[in-house]
């Protein structure tokens, strides 16, 4: 993307969180998502808070500044809980955020942890009462025999106030932890899923939900595959996929049957057995599974590649980016720092051209599917400087290291991007780092 | 591989050879595996096996019981012991405590800093 003439290039814009490298553990992100505008950025902590930005309506049609997010509601969303039964600790952590299309003047949006997903709805406050006849301005009642006329109360404007509340809690539906939501394009249901089963949800709803897929084999000892991420296509409101710790996609149609444990359609890469290692099946677990805006394609992140599949054709991608190949010779260090498990997310931009994905230190890749083009990019605030035109990085695998090149062993394998966010119309982009948020957008000449 | 040893080797040995090269050379995976199991000998061949999963599906930290959650809670904290509140004397002996009565941990108050 980044070159000579005609190319994208992307600049930094703004950068949200603290500066200081203690990081306390509930400042680490763990979700960002845009609204369906892309007016609203919000994000998850593993402190079950969340934070949402709103984009400047000023700026907005000013090009250089259209990017500008400033805080527009912060909330406790879930707090830690304790499962007596179990004796085991839930995380308040937010796994995911997922927005609501907007019906009215409110923005509702679904946040989860391991166990309960929330409904919360975000109203904005710029008017109030004043002048009513039986209490005083500051809320003491009158004494009725001092009322001598009536009036009626005006509305008169005030400060804007966001207010957050909670509308609906979906509560003890999964048993194993939750690791996706979905809404569905007919605005009325949604689905979660966790390691084992995936339930649909009516949104008025809370204390019924159905039950739509269940792999739990009878004897848990038999145990070979866990759900890993599910989403309902864009437009078919019957259809949805959900990716498995060995590398499939099941893509389900709800009008078959209620339980839709028989898939519709399987996408499976076949495998080179002669390849096979001990690694394979690890690096080949989906982390994260992403329909086109288009509902045309799906996209796939696995340890080591993204793949875009043709809906239509099940027998293998029809395109596979490398991320970071250069891993596939580290993967024994990998495998004992528990960085081979890292759940890396995956994005499209709004007209599904391009696809973003992260990485270790602070990287992060974007490929041009077009133009079979593709850049490694860096978030860090030595490059924060404003409208600083974001430098192409590149990592030498092995060899003499050229000037400007970082080597595979000086990467820092604590600074993971696994959260991106591609806003839905433009060349804006929020990249999560441990736990700062970064947003670019394309360089306007 | 030079044309000097060639003539020195059978055409087996070379091609024997050749394929090791090839095979570092195609799979570091394998040369990865290889490495691990070095370290860990008695590690299991089904690596995405019942027993992967088995620990992904149990994350979370169990604790013996809620007594023993709450007291690691509160070592984290590190608030004042229990003793503390005056008023608070009366929740053993006659008095019957309820929940309100005792000490809870307390949700997280503090601001994100992203909206600082």
């Amino acid at each position: 993307m980044a070159g000579p003439g005609g190319d994208m290039q992307w600049c930094f814009s703004q950068v949200k969180g603290a500066i200081d490298d203690d990081v306390a553990e509930a400042d680490i992100i763990s979700t960002v998502e845009f609204n369906h505008t892309g007016e609203l950025l919000a994000t998850g902590d593993k402190g079950g808070r969340v934070v949402i930005f709103q984009q400047e309506i000023e700026n907005k049609n000013l090009p250089q500044f259209r990017s500008e997010y400033n805080v527009y509601s912060t909330f406790q969303s879930h707090e830690p809980e304790f499962d007596y039964l179990k004796s085991l600790e839930i995380e308040e952590k937010i796994n995911k955020i997922r927005w609501l299309p907007q019906k009215n003047a409110a923005q509702f949006l679904l946040s989860t942890n391991d166990k309960t997903i929330k409904l919360w709805k975000i109203s904005e406050r710029d008017k109030r009462p004043e002048g009513y006849n039986l209490k005083e301005e500051d809320g003491r009642y009158k004494d009725p025999n001092s009322i001598t006329s009536l009036r009626v109360p005006v509305l008169i404007p005030m400060d804007l106030m966001v207010e957050a509340s909670p509308r609906r809690v979906f509560a003890n539906a999964h048993t194993y932890h939750i690791n996706s939501i979905s809404v569905n394009s007919d605005e009325e249901t949604y689905l979660s899923a966790d390691d084992l089963r995936i339930n649909l949800w009516n949104l008025e709803i809370t204390d019924r939900s159905f039950n739509i897929v269940d792999i739990k084999p009878a004897n848990m000892e038999e145990l070979t595959e866990v759900i890993t991420a599910a989403e309902f296509h864009p437009h078919q409101c019957n259809t949805f996929v959900y990716s498995s710790s060995k590398g499939t996609i099941r893509l389900c149609d709800m009008r078959a049957s209620a339980l839709c444990d028989k898939q519709s359609k399987l996408f499976e890469e076949p495998e080179d057995p002669s390849n096979r290692s001990f690694f394979s099946e690890i690096i080949s677990s989906i982390s994260d599974v992403k329909f086109s805006h288009n509902g045309r394609y799906m996209m796939t992140r696995d340890y080591l590649s993204v793949k875009i599949w043709d809906l239509n054709m099940e027998s293998r991608p029809v395109e596979t980016y490398q991320v970071h190949e250069y891993l596939r010779s580290k993967l024994c260090s990998l495998y004992e720092n528990d960085c081979i498990f890292d759940k890396f997310e995956c994005c499209w931009n709004g007209n599904d051209s391009v696809v973003m994905t992260g990485s270790y230190n602070n990287f992060f890749r974007m490929f041009d599917r077009g133009q079979r083009r593709d850049v490694t990019l860096e978030a860090s605030r030595e490059n924060s400087k404003p409208m600083q035109v974001l430098k192409p990085r590149k990592v030498c695998a092995g060899g003499k290291r050229k000037k400007d090149e970082i080597s595979v062993d000086s990467l820092d394998f604590n600074k993971k991007i696994l959260h991106t966010a591609w806003h839905p119309q433009d060349n804006i982009i929020a990249v999560a780092t441990t736990n700062n948020l970064y947003i670019f957008q394309d360089k306007v000449n | 591989m030079s044309g000097h040893n060639q003539e020195t080797q059978t055409a087996e040995e070379t091609s024997m050879e050749e394929k090791d090269v090839q095979d570092k050379m195609i799979s570091p995976e394998k040369s990865e595996e290889a490495k691990l199991k070095s370290r860990y000998p008695n590690l299991g061949n089904k690596p995405g096996g019942s027993d992967l999963l088995r620990k992904r599906l149990q994350k979370g930290q169990k604790y013996f019981d809620s007594g023993d959650y709450n007291m690691a809670k509160a070592k984290i904290k590190n608030k004042q012991l229990p003793t503390a509140a005056p008023e608070k004397t009366e929740i053993t002996g006659d008095h019957i405590p309820t929940p309100q009565d005792l000490a809870q941990r307390k949700p997280s108050l503090v601001a994100s800093k992203l909206a600082g």
